[in-house]
Formats: structure tokens, C-alpha cells, sequence
């Protein structure tokens, strides 16, 4: 395999990779004024997703515009056709799925080289059953003094609906946005969890439905259509952003029975995707995308979210996601209804800039790749050093230094909102809040996958 | 008395009238009231038929409900072409910021980049579907004429027509959209890839019916007028401008009605279908909102749709009588 011949030549130069990054940031201390943009007129792609808001804001509230840039935003059919347009140039940029610049690198799917300056968000997602599923799971839930259930829900009380399902026959069928979607793995981390086996990719047999061994079937659907295909009964539930849980409930047809804040606290979610060429290509216009998208996300939190009903007033534009205010205001203000009139307080469902939300850190995409070898989209077992040089080909903290020390020199934001980029490096310290407790170390990724009881380890070959 | 009289005169005078006049309200009618009842029962029935229907975003729209989304498009509309205004002048502060800073800066206005209106869209759609209908007119006119006039021409290419004619737009989009990235690339192309997407599309769909039609039309032509030809030895270009083309007129016309009812068809779920721009994103884009109006606006579109449609086919009609003048 190609990986193994890259890997040799990584074995040779483990050091270089810390010390490119370390060099990279230290070049960013010089106060140097960021030049006109090469390119100007630029076009960014986005799904109808609540999360994409970081783009419209910086276009409506002129940050763009401020940069020099002139931006068109086109909402894009579903993920495939998104990334497709970012790497044969229809679209300069793109809200993407973290998985997706990953697996482009790595050759997953479609190959291209494609880089982010810029995460967009963290947290988002929910997973949402049908009501006659939920009909069922409800009687395993345990309850309140209120009557309401106890949340977080977790799996064990689909478990025996699912093998009702497998022993009458029936498939159980599942909805994902895409193979290397950050909700297919939460799908997938939350089942597993629960004992319930969402099947293996075999992408080097052919494979790549990922429903090897599966009790539960998941399948692509593109966000905008879940719903609708839910109440057409062709999947039982879910996973996918905002506002397409609410809409279920709004609509009567599903309820959300679990949020990715729950499943993994402040997980990471979209990326801003540009190809590695338009960023050698267009430096100054890189570095002023990346200015303009980050004091986006800070008005997005901006003084406890004060912000968040102007956002949705943007975002409930057609050409935007367009759902309803109401329904978009629901998870965008901090708060989750689950099943019909059950609204709790998520004040942190959506988080765009605290918590260093827009920082690449590798260690975020190094949870994609694990979970990439877990249910064996990465076929074969990699060493610790490979997960982190192909975290560190895709993210790329050195760009969004350079700009966050522009935006610093502007005044525009205070360096105590950023890491500190002289210290950084770019790795989390141990995350603890998954729902099922395993501790995740971004240093140690294939001791981390050890951890899993389903899933691929060491070793491991379908 | 005299008033009586007057009156007597008066009603004597209308009576002689009356029966012109009764005839020409029954052809009034006929005209006019007939398709006004039909439209007024069609109403009724759509306004009752959408109240019984309650779909998960609420209940079917009815006539009330889409004149008023009629009525928020052109809203929307104007207050996007004001944003557009202020667009083009912060732009040209920001220009002459940059000159000032930058003296050799050629300083160029960008086209507005805010969202495209319903009606943008409408405007889109029919300069795509007008594009693509003239160039499978260009092409198959031509080929049409030349296989009416050449038997044997006919035979050769009638299987592969026979075999295209079929094909859905949603089969020819994959191919285009890939041949078009291929070959088009520009770093500042005329025209979208979206549009060359669409445009060829349409051609390659309607280009069939125009083909055959124009082919029936040639090779029935009367064959006195055919006798004509030869006994005043008309050389095979003034044959096909004197004889052909006046003869085959009505037939190729007919071919150019059927075509341009398919392009239009085709343009609107090729659009939905590639998220190119046009009514059809419009009415993708809505319903992938799943707003409480989105129903409401996609029927908008449905009757803007179809009515656009129905002005295309008399568009052509029109031009048929103008262009077959001689024949009058």
C-alpha cells in the first residue's frame, strides 16, 4: 500500500514535524501587515445546516466585505457534490464535514489535498428516532420525579428494539449525511456504545457501504432530506445537525433522543475546507478568509450569545438554511427540545468561538482518523507518528496564527481569546465527557482505539 | 306622454338590437366566460381540495396562500435590489480607498454577490432554456432538412434518434456536467458552468423532436411541387430556399412547438437537479428548507412555471404565422 511507503519515509524525520510546527508559529510573532487579497471575487459552499453560520454572518455583517473579498454563497445539494465542487475549483471554499479534508488526504473516497485554517464549530448534532421507535425504546428509559425521561439516553434502550427488528426479519436502518461524516461516527460511537454493532468498511475488498456484521444498517442521506425520509419510513432515525432534530419535532414525525454535546462534550464539528493549492496559490486571500470567519464565530458567542437571534434571523433566509425562526431558534439560543414540550437548557449546543472552538487542533482530527481505523475505513494499522503527520498535513494551526495575530494587531480581538500560539501544540489535554467514558488522548492514538470493545484494534483485518 | 313615447321608441330601437347583440354575447362567452367558469371552478376545487390536505409542514397551500407568497417575492425583490445599491457603493468608497493607498490599482466593480431573487431566477431560466432551445435549433434544423431531402441519410442516423429521443435529462446531466468541467476551464470564464450544464442539456433533449419533424416535413412534401423543381432544374440550394423550406414549414414548426415544451420541462429538473440556477433551484432550495411558507412558494413556482410554459408555445405559434406570411 501507498501508506506503508509514506510511512517509511515519515519514520526518518519524526522530529521534523514538531519542529515545522514550532517554526511555523514563530514566524507568525512578526507584526506583518496582511497584503491585499490575490484573488477577490471568491465563491464558498455551504449544506443548509445551522453550523454554516459562521459564513452568513461574515458575509452580512460585512467581514468579507472588510477583507477586500467578495464572497457568493451557494447552498450545495449534499456533501459529495460540496466536495467535488471545492477540489475541481466551482467553489473556492467550503463548510465542511471534518472528516472530509482528512479523507480526502488520506485518499478515502475522493483523493485531493485539502487543508482547513479553521474550525468552525463544536458540537451541533442529535440523533433522532422515529416515533414508533421511540415508542419502544421509551419503556427502557428510566424517569424523573417530573415523569420525564433521564437524559443522556444512551443505546442500551434501542438495543432490544433493534434485535426486535433483526429477529422479525426487518432491517434496521439508520440515516448518516456521509461515509466520512462526523455523524456517521457519533452514530456509530453512540450504538457501539451500546452494544449495538453498526458494522465494519472493508474500503480494500470494495467495501464501502460499512454495514459488515452490522445489526444496525446506516446509509447516506443528505441533511435538508432527513426528515422527509424518515417519514417515509425508509430509515427508523438519524444523525444529523441543526435544524433538521427540531424540524422533526416541529413536524410530529421523530423524536431526538440524544445530542452529540452528550455523546462527546464539545466535540469538534465542521471545518472550513480550501485545497492546499488555492492556499499556496492565494496566501493573503487565505489569511483574510480566516480573519474574516473568526471574528464571525466571535460574534456569534459574542456576550453570552447575545447575538444568537440576530444569527437566526440570517440563517432563517431562504438562501440560507430557511427553515422556520422558531425552529432554527431552538438550538441556536441554547436550548434542545426533545420529544414534544421536553425543552431543556444546552447552552453550549451550539459554541462557534468560546472554548477555542475555531483553533485546528490536531488532536481533533487525529479522534477522525481513530475512528476512520476503528470501523475500518483505514484498512490497515498505522503507527502513532502517521496519525499525527496526516493531522498536520490537513489542519493547519500556522495559518490561523497568522491571522488571529493580525486580528490581535488590528485590535479587533484580544489575544487572551486565542490560545497562546508560542505554547500551543496543537494536541487537547485528555478528553474525559463521552458517554461512555472511555478517556480519549490525541497523543496515543492506537492505544485509544484499543479501548473500544466493538470496533477494529491492532492487528485487526477484515 | 312625451316621456311614453321616448321609451316606446327607445325600447323599439333595442329590440332590432337585441338579436346582434345576444349573438355577440354568446360568442363572448364563449370566448371569455367559458375558460373564466373553468378557471373559477378549477379555483373552488383547489382552494377545497388544498384544506383537506395537511402535510408535516401544515396544511397545502391554497389560491389565497400563493398570491400572497406572490406578493412577499416581489418584496423580497426589492429589498434585495436595494441591498445591491449600497453593495455597489461601499464598493467603490472601498475602491477609491485602495487607489489612494495603492496608486496602480486598476480598480474593478464586482457584480453583486447577495442571493438571487424569484425574479432573477425567472429571468435565468429562460435566457438558459432560449440558449439551449436556438442551439438545438441550429443543429437540427439543418440535419432535419438534410435527412428529409436523403433517404438513405435517414436511414443511417433514424436508429440513433430513435435510441436518443428517449433519454430523461436526469441521464445526460451526469455526462454533461463531467464533460463540461473537463473541457471548459477558465480562470474567468463568460459564462457559468452552470449555465453551459443547463444549455446543453436542454439541446441535447430537445433536439429530437425538432430533428424528426423536420425530417416527416421535408420527405412529404407534395410531389407536384417536387416535379416543379426538376422541370425548372433548380439548383439544390434554391430547391431547399424556395421549394423545401416554404413547403415544410408547418412541420418543422410543430417539431420547434414539441421541442421547446421539452427544453422548458427539462431545463426546470435539470436545475433541480444540479442546484444549477433557475426556478428549478428555487423550487429545490425550498423544499429543502421545509419553511411553514415553502409549500406556498414552490406552488408560486409551479404557476409561474406552467404559465411561462404556455407563453413560450404561443411565442412560437406567433412566429409560425409570421414566418408562413406567404401561405395567408
Amino acid at each position: 500500500m501507498n501508506w506503508k511507503t509514506k510511512f517509511a519515509q515519515q519514520l526518518v524525520k519524526p522530529l521534523l514535524f514538531t519542529l515545522g510546527v514550532s517554526a511555523s508559529l514563530t514566524v507568525t510573532a512578526v507584526n506583518a501587515e496582511v497584503g491585499f487579497p490575490e484573488k477577490e471575487e471568491l465563491k464558498f459552499g455551504f449544506i443548509k445546516l445551522t453550523d454554516m453560520a459562521p459564513i452568513a454572518v461574515a458575509y452580512e455583517k460585512g467581514y468579507f466585505e472588510e477583507e477586500g473579498l467578495y464572497v457568493t454563497i451557494e447552498a450545495q445539494a449534499n456533501w459529495k457534490v460540496l466536495l467535488d465542487g471545492v477540489i475541481d475549483g466551482r467553489l473556492d471554499g467550503a463548510h465542511m464535514l471534518a472528516g472530509q479534508p482528512i479523507a480526502a488526504t488520506i485518499g478515502y473516497g475522493t483523493q485531493a489535498n485539502i487543508i482547513t485554517p479553521f474550525s468552525m464549530d463544536l458540537n451541533g448534532n442529535a440523533i433522532t428516532v422515529s416515533n414508533e421507535v421511540w415508542a419502544k425504546m421509551k419503556p427502557n428509559i428510566a424517569k424523573q420525579d417530573d415523569g420525564k425521561p433521564v437524559h443522556p439516553i444512551k443505546a442500551d434502550a434501542l438495543k432490544p428494539v433493534v434485535e426486535e427488528y433483526i429477529a422479525a426479519g426487518k432491517p434496521f436502518n439508520m440515516g448518516m449525511v456521509f461515509p466520512v461524516s462526523t455523524h456517521n461516527y457519533e452514530l456509530r460511537y453512540w450504538l457501539a456504545a451500546g452494544g449495538i454493532h453498526p458494522g465494519f468498511y472493508a474500503p480494500h475488498k470494495g467495501d464501502t457501504s460499512g454495514q459488515i456484521n452490522a445489526q444496525a444498517l446506516l446509509s447516506v442521506t443528505p441533511p435538508p432530506q432527513m426528515p422527509s425520509t424518515l417519514e417515509a419510513g425508509t430509515i427508523y432515525g438519524y444523525c444529523v445537525g441543526e435544524p433538521w432534530n427540531q424540524q422533526a419535532v416541529f413536524k410530529g414525525i421523530g423524536v431526538p433522543v440524544v445530542t452529540d454535546y452528550e455523546i462527546w462534550k464539545d466535540n469538534p464539528e465542521k471545518v472550513f475546507g480550501i485545497t492546499e493549492e488555492f492556499a499556496q496559490k492565494y496566501p493573503n486571500t487565505t489569511i483574510r478568509l480566516t480573519r474574516a470567519l473568526i471574528r464571525a464565530a466571535k460574534w456569534l458567542d459574542d456576550n453570552n450569545n447575545a447575538n444568537r437571534p440576530e444569527a437566526v434571523k440570517i440563517l432563517s433566509q431562504s438562501n440560507y438554511v430557511g427553515a422556520d425562526y422558531e425552529v432554527i431558534a431552538n438550538s441556536m439560543t441554547g436550548t434542545f427540545e426533545y420529544e414534544k414540550g421536553d425543552k431543556r437548557a444546552v447552552p453550549d449546543f451550539n459554541v462557534f468561538f468560546r472554548y477555542n472552538a475555531t483553533y485546528p487542533y490536531y488532536s481533533d482530527a487525529i479522534w477522525y482518523l481513530t475512528q476512520m481505523r476503528r470501523w475500518g475505513q483505514i484498512a490497515e494499522d498505522m503507527p502513532d507518528e502517521w496519525y499525527k503527520e496526516t493531522a498536520a498535513k490537513v489542519y493547519r494551526p500556522d495559518i490561523y496564527a497568522k491571522a488571529a495575530q493580525s486580528l490581535i494587531d488590528d485590535k479587533l480581538i484580544s489575544a487572551s481569546e486565542f490560545p497562546n500560539f508560542a505554547t500551543e501544540t496543537g494536541f487537547k489535554a485528555p478528553q474525559q465527557h463521552f458517554i461512555d467514558d472511555i478517556v480519549y488522548d490525541g497523543t496515543q492514538p492506537n492505544a485509544y482505539i484499543e479501548k473500544f470493545t466493538i470496533g477494529l484494534k491492532q492487528g485487526d483485518k477484515l | 306622454m312625451t316621456s311614453i313615447t321616448s321609451i316606446s321608441k327607445a325600447s323599439f330601437l333595442q329590440s332590432s338590437r337585441l338579436t346582434g347583440v345576444i349573438m355577440y354575447v354568446s360568442q363572448l362567452s364563449k370566448a371569455l366566460l367559458l375558460p373564466f367558469i373553468g378557471i373559477a371552478v378549477f379555483l373552488v376545487l383547489w382552494s377545497i381540495t388544498a384544506n383537506s390536505i395537511n402535510t408535516s409542514l401544515g396544511q397545502f397551500p391554497g389560491p389565497v396562500a400563493v398570491v400572497g407568497q406572490f406578493g412577499n417575492l416581489y418584496q423580497e425583490h426589492v429589498a434585495e435590489r436595494e441591498k445591491a445599491a449600497a453593495f455597489y457603493e461601499r464598493q467603490e468608497t472601498r475602491n477609491a480607498a485602495r487607489v489612494a493607498k495603492e496608486p496602480t490599482y486598476e480598480p474593478k466593480i464586482r457584480n453583486y454577490t447577495g442571493k438571487e431573487t424569484f425574479l432573477d431566477q425567472i429571468i435565468t431560466s429562460l435566457i438558459t432554456v432560449m440558449s439551449g432551445f436556438v442551439l438545438a435549433a441550429v443543429i437540427a434544423i439543418p440535419l432535419g432538412i438534410w435527412m428529409g431531402l436523403s433517404r438513405s441519410l435517414q436511414a443511417a442516423i433514424n436508429p440513433i434518434i430513435q435510441i436518443f429521443k428517449p433519454v430523461s435529462p436526469l441521464a445526460w446531466l451526469p455526462l454533461v456536467t463531467m464533460v463540461v468541467s473537463a473541457l471548459y476551464v477558465s480562470d474567468d470564464p463568460v459564462v457559468s458552468k452552470s449555465f453551459i450544464n443547463s444549455m446543453l442539456t436542454v439541446t441535447l433533449c430537445s433536439v429530437w423532436p425538432m430533428i424528426i419533424n423536420t425530417a416527416i416535413g421535408v420527405s412529404s412534401i407534395d410531389q407536384d411541387l417536387l416535379n416543379v423543381s426538376k422541370v425548372l432544374r433548380l439548383s439544390p440550394l434554391t430547391h431547399v430556399n424556395k421549394i423545401v423550406l416554404p413547403a415544410s414549414i408547418p412541420m418543422i414548426f410543430t417539431g420547434m412547438r414539441l421541442s421547446l415544451g421539452v427544453a422548458w420541462m427539462v431545463l426546470i429538473a435539470a436545475e433541480m437537479l444540479a442546484q444549477n440556477p433557475g426556478l428549478g433551484k428555487f423550487v429545490w432550495d425550498e423544499f429543502q428548507n421545509g419553511s411553514s411558507e415553502s409549500l406556498a412558494r414552490i406552488m408560486a413556482a409551479v404557476v409561474v412555471i406552467g404559465f411561462i410554459g404556455f407563453l413560450l408555445d404561443r411565442g412560437i405559434l406567433a412566429l409560425q404565422n409570421w414566418a408562413s406570411w406567404d401561405k395567408a
